[in-house]
């Protein structure tokens, strides 16, 4: 694993917050996926050494929750939430839109590897519906004409690196 | 009738201009005065005020907070470790979220005084993933609030210590189940745990005694500890006592979160009058009161019985609109009040497909652990995704209600109720449209309906 010095201070850190080392599977899983993109195979057993679990230990927590992922995705990662109070505002249409703004499917990578759009469940922003998460920053009300101005911030952002 | 003004406790703050989510703030606003003035006191005394407040939880099951703490096994010699459950996960909730990003310190607050009333040296905060900003300001609040001495070593100079840690999920809706989140914290799958006969307040966290705890619960024990059980049982109506924060989304014309005295407003004063009514040339159809998996409610039913005011039992004669929102009057018409989610659904929208939406959701978080659930949760989505996009059949509605009556009472948490409810009631109010969902499929959708699935 080659991981950033920060990254690896945080380990060890957060390994402290808890009596039983195995608790810290989570937060190192986050760690990975933050400082890589994605948990890399060798992930398991880096983990599981640094915890002193069995890889699948790991392996097993990776396939449960939907956050972690095990392949790359694109430089940006938009997710729309698919769940009722956003879907009867037009989630659905919001979704497609950011589709075809990047020529992509959901679960995809967009050609060019810009971004990855997914559909996600509640995230718990329904008052404001349809939200969309891009990387860390939530966007609310995001009908078609927002989600076309979010997505042509993206590219002109993306022109610029 | 006219609807009651707010009564904002926990939301006093909230979108407050010129509020920030940093001490200094919270303190200029009297902030932590009353975690000094607790950990003078007796912690039996503080766990008193909280069973005399009737505090009732404010996750979903509506279970007393003062009986919880009340079953925490205190001889054993073991730690006890206190876990807020900051995983806000239920479709149509979204109260915390606010709490947490723009008022962290209340709830900061308010697990201190319920770490000290019960003798807790480490609590955890677990945040759901999906949250990371709000892990972040929660994280630089505990900093903050640790270097003025009200979290971590000799809280307030007294000789009591206790910290907090920020834990983050990611993404499972099943982590919000008590049992789950702790194997979670575990470092493990959210696989819930059987019970009875041990719950967490014996054997939890790392098999020691735990309290796990709503973020607006704790923030309830801060008020309760700042004016006192009694004072607390005055506001609401007895056994629903203190506020409720209601989020309202989907089809009204002010959707939000508004807070009001449990059981002092009705159903139809909160959609009509604070959420202004349905949009315009719209008329209500539908409303899930409680988050996703309560039993959905028909404009148009009625709802007839006994119920108690006072010491006499009264008939009642209730529209939708007339019910009063507390625990007990929505548990008494047969749905419940659960997390305080209200998903509002007018008459552009087709039930069979409102439906395919919640069960593709709850398939997608069964933890698959009973085969109940794990099969169940996906069949219904299975068979309400193909009468949407596929052949619909006359007899799939009966099909759907015989696969959800046959999850409930057969799974080890209530996952399996809240997955099959949703069907069973949709199934239940609105059987007619699932019986000519074949002939509606072939004509034109009304303007303005959205697909949903």
């Amino acid at each position: 694993m080659n991981l950033k010095p920060a990254t690896l201070h945080s380990i060890d850190e957060v390994i402290t917050h808890y009596p039983v080392k195995r608790s810290a599977t989570l937060p190192l899983l986050h760690l990975i996926q933050e400082d890589v993109g994605y948990l890399p195979p060798e992930t398991c057993e880096w983990v599981a050494a640094k915890l002193e679990l069995q890889p699948i230990n790991v392996l097993e927590v990776i396939t449960f929750y939907p956050m972690f992922r095990q392949k790359p995705i694109g430089r940006r990662h938009i997710k729309v939430c698919r769940t009722l109070s956003c879907a009867l505002l037009g989630g659905y249409k919001t979704c497609e839109q950011f589709e075809k703004e990047f020529n992509t499917h959901r679960g995809e990578v967009s050609p060019g590897g810009e971004v990855t759009i997914d559909f996600v469940e509640c995230l718990a922003s329904c008052g404001t519906a349809p939200v969309v998460l891009i990387d860390d920053d939530l966007h609310e009300k995001v009908d078609c004409a927002k989600a076309k101005q979010l997505s042509d911030q993206i590219k002109a952002e993306a022109k610029k690196r | 009738m006219a609807a009651p003004a707010q009564r904002r406790i926990i939301f006093q703050h909230i979108d407050e201009p010129g509020y920030s989510n940093d001490l200094a703030c919270y303190v200029r606003n009297g902030g932590y005065e009353v975690l000094k003035k607790s950990v003078t006191r007796p912690p039996a005394e503080l766990i008193d005020e909280v069973k005399k407040s009737g505090l009732r939880g404010r996750g979903g099951a509506g279970f007393p907070c003062g009986v919880k703490w009340g079953l925490v096994d205190r001889k054993s010699g073991k730690p006890i470790y206190l876990i807020v459950n900051a995983d806000e996960s239920e479709p149509g909730t979204f109260k915390d979220r606010y709490i947490m990003h723009q008022d962290p310190h209340q709830l900061i607050e308010g697990t201190m005084i319920s770490c000290f009333a019960n003798n807790v040296k480490q609590a955890y905060i677990y945040i759901r993933g999906e949250m990371p900003h709000g892990a972040r300001i929660l994280e630089r609040a505990i900093a903050e609030a640790r270097a003025a001495g009200f979290v971590g070593k000799n809280i307030c100079g007294t000789t009591y210590s206790c910290d907090i840690f920020v834990h983050r999920g990611a993404g499972a809706y099943i982590c919000g189940e008590e049992t789950g989140l702790i194997e979670s914290l575990e470092g493990k799958r959210a696989n819930p745990r059987i019970k009875p006969p041990y719950f967490p307040a014996v054997l939890g966290l790392y098999q020691c005694p735990t309290i796990v705890n709503n973020v607006e619960t704790l923030c309830h024990v801060k008020y309760i500890a700042e004016h006192g059980g009694d004072a607390f049982t005055k506001i609401g109506t007895p056994n629903n006592t203190g506020t409720r924060i209601f989020c309202v989304s989907g089809h009204v014309q002010r959707p939000g979160y508004y807070e009001f005295e449990a059981g002092k407003i009705t159903m139809g004063q909160l959609l009509n009058e604070v959420c202004g009514g349905p949009l315009p040339g719209r008329t209500f159809k539908a409303v899930i009161p409680g988050g996703s998996s309560a039993k959905i409610l028909r404009f148009g039913e009625r709802f007839k019985g006994k119920r108690k005011v006072g010491a006499e039992m009264v008939d009642y004669d209730w529209g939708v609109d007339d019910v009063p929102m507390d625990f007990d009057s929505l548990g008494m018409i047969g749905t419940m009040g659960g997390s305080g989610g209200v998903i509002v659904m007018d008459d552009t929208v087709n039930m069979v497909e409102a439906l395919a939406n919640i069960n593709a959701f709850y398939s997608h978080e069964s933890c698959g652990q009973c085969t109940p659930c794990r099969e169940g949760s996906l069949w219904m989505k299975k068979i309400t995704t193909r009468m949407v996009h596929g052949q619909a059949r006359n007899e799939d509605a009966a099909l759907l209600k015989s696969v959800a009556d046959q999850i409930p009472g057969r799974t080890i948490c209530a996952f399996g109720e809240a997955c099959s409810w949703p069907t069973q009631s949709f199934i239940a109010k609105f059987g007619d449209e699932f019986k000519q969902y074949p002939e509606t499929k072939k004509a034109a959708k009304p303007v303005g309906a959205h697909e949903l699935v």
